[in-house]
């Protein structure tokens, strides 16, 4: 009877985990993606969209069009999993059965998590960015700032990127001389990694980009337009942009699989649940302190689906996880750098230039077609 | 055992882990405890030995202990407020 595998989640990492499954072991297992939209969504592409370079219809697919042919695609919401019976729960009443389950399930965000939160905008999801974007072609001016107001959050070179890219935008539009843009940063630097962090902090001071360091973002007053942080200090604004918090799934949550955040407690290099050794997590749904990022599920999803593989064959693993993670990040005036790191390597970020900000373009076009198909290792 | 190691809430293995780095994990850790709870970050970071200790200061909590333990180092924060 062949294996029956399960895979919680039709993002970056569920879906790329699941292909590659499927190549491996053909007839051997069952593959089925359990997903509560069917649709495909390419996150890094709302900060363009709240910036008004690109179309939001570029950013969605039909899960179905990036899977292999054998993969089965259940379009439902998992409710519940039990280790104990390795059944998965479906809202409608449903449920499947697993000998291994994979834990793509992502991050959600929780706007309401901060006090007064509902007046500010944000680029973390379709309606956050296009709202985002409506705000900005009406703005005529102003003091703004863009703050993070949770940890972790995905992709921490995003605030950096959208403070940049909206100088740009505002010089573009005449509103820069109008305008202050001051990012309210978590650390006492501009960037978590130091050594981009000394790449990009002239890009500031020559841009005229406001820094507040160690502002983690608390609270905010609507009636007061003030944004108040997690070390006392309080700031004033005209437009707030603010990473809202993140969790983990609610699936996870409601099977107390996760820790209190909702992450799932995970090996660093084996990515099985702390617990229960059937279920291995990616992507943004681990508890690892790593860069939750597509890039992060990207270089897990081999290592899973290669595990699981040995453990059908009763082969013993031949690969771990050791915390490859690659990005870009934009720097503004049509320029970029790159990130490539591991657990053994810290990052040696190139000079900001144009060649990588058209790696990164020529990348975001070509990720239908190469990431979550496995054509690019 | 050290006394500290048994009475943490939560240990953070930040261990290899640029981005985004143990001071966030920290700060992450502290956004979601409860006060008094006391978290352990491991970190081999040469940057924590100034970044960590200076938002502490900052956001004033307390750090109970700084142990190198040989190409790492386990800070022990307390949530204070």
């Amino acid at each position: 009877m062949p294996a029956r595998v399960v895979i919680l989640g039709g993002g970056v990492g569920g879906t790329l985990a699941a292909n590659l499954l499927q190549k491996e072991l053909g007839g051997d297992a069952t593959v089925t993606v359990v997903d509560g939209t069917g649709m495909h969504i390419y996150q890094p592409g709302f900060l363009y969209v709240a910036l008004d370079q690109a179309n939001a219809l570029w950013l969605a697919r039909d899960e179905r069009t990036l899977l292999r042919k054998n993969v089965e695609l259940v379009v439902e919401h998992a409710t519940r999993i039990d280790p104990s019976t390795q059944t998965v729960a479906l809202a409608h009443g449903g449920s499947l059965s697993y000998d291994y389950l994979v834990l793509a399930t992502g991050s959600r965000l929780e706007r309401d998590a901060i006090p007064g939160y509902g007046d500010s905008h944000d680029f973390y999801s379709f309606e956050g960015a296009l709202r985002l974007r409506e705000e900005l072609r009406r703005f005529k001016g102003g003091r703004i700032l863009v703050g993070v107001a949770g940890i972790p959050y995905k992709c921490p070179p995003a605030p950096v990127e959208f403070v940049l890219m909206l100088d740009e935008y505002l010089r573009k539009r005449g509103l820069r001389e109008k305008s202050s843009v001051t990012l309210l940063s978590p650390l006492n630097r501009v960037f978590t990694i130091e050594s981009a962090s000394k790449l990009v902090q002239p890009i500031f001071d020559k841009q005229g980009v406001g820094l507040s360091t160690f502002f983690n973002v608390e609270s905010v007053d609507t009636a007061k337009h003030t944004v108040s942080s997690l070390e006392g200090e309080t700031a004033e604004y005209d437009l707030l942009v603010l990473v809202p918090p993140h969790r983990g799934a609610a699936v996870i949550e409601s099977s107390g699989l996760g820790d209190e955040g909702g992450w799932v407690p995970t090996d660093r290099n084996t990515l099985q649940h702390k617990s229960f050794e059937r279920i291995l997590a990616l992507g943004d749904a681990t508890d690892l302190p790593i860069s939750k990022s597509g890039s992060t599920a990207h270089f897990e999803a081999p290592v899973v689906a290669s595990r699981i593989a040995s453990f059908v064959h009763g082969t013993a693993p031949r690969t771990a996880y050791g915390g490859q993670v690659m990005c870009f990040l934009e720097t503004g005036g049509g320029r970029a750098t790159s990130l490539r790191f591991d657990y053994a390597h810290p990052p040696i970020p190139p000079k900001p230039s144009r060649m990588w900000h058209w790696a990164k373009w020529a990348f975001n076009r070509a990720y239908w077609v190469t990431i979550p198909q496995g054509r690019v290792g | 055992m050290t006394l500290t190691e048994t009475a943490v809430t939560k240990t953070i293995d930040a261990r290899g882990m640029a981005c985004p780095g143990p001071l966030l994990a920290l700060i992450g850790a502290i956004r979601q405890g409860h006060v008094g709870d006391t978290f352990a970050v491991l970190s081999s970071d040469a940057g924590s030995k100034t970044d960590i200790p200076a938002w502490c200061a900052k956001a004033k909590h307390e750090i109970v202990e700084v142990v190198d333990e040989g190409g790492f180092v386990r800070f022990v924060v307390r949530k204070a407020h």
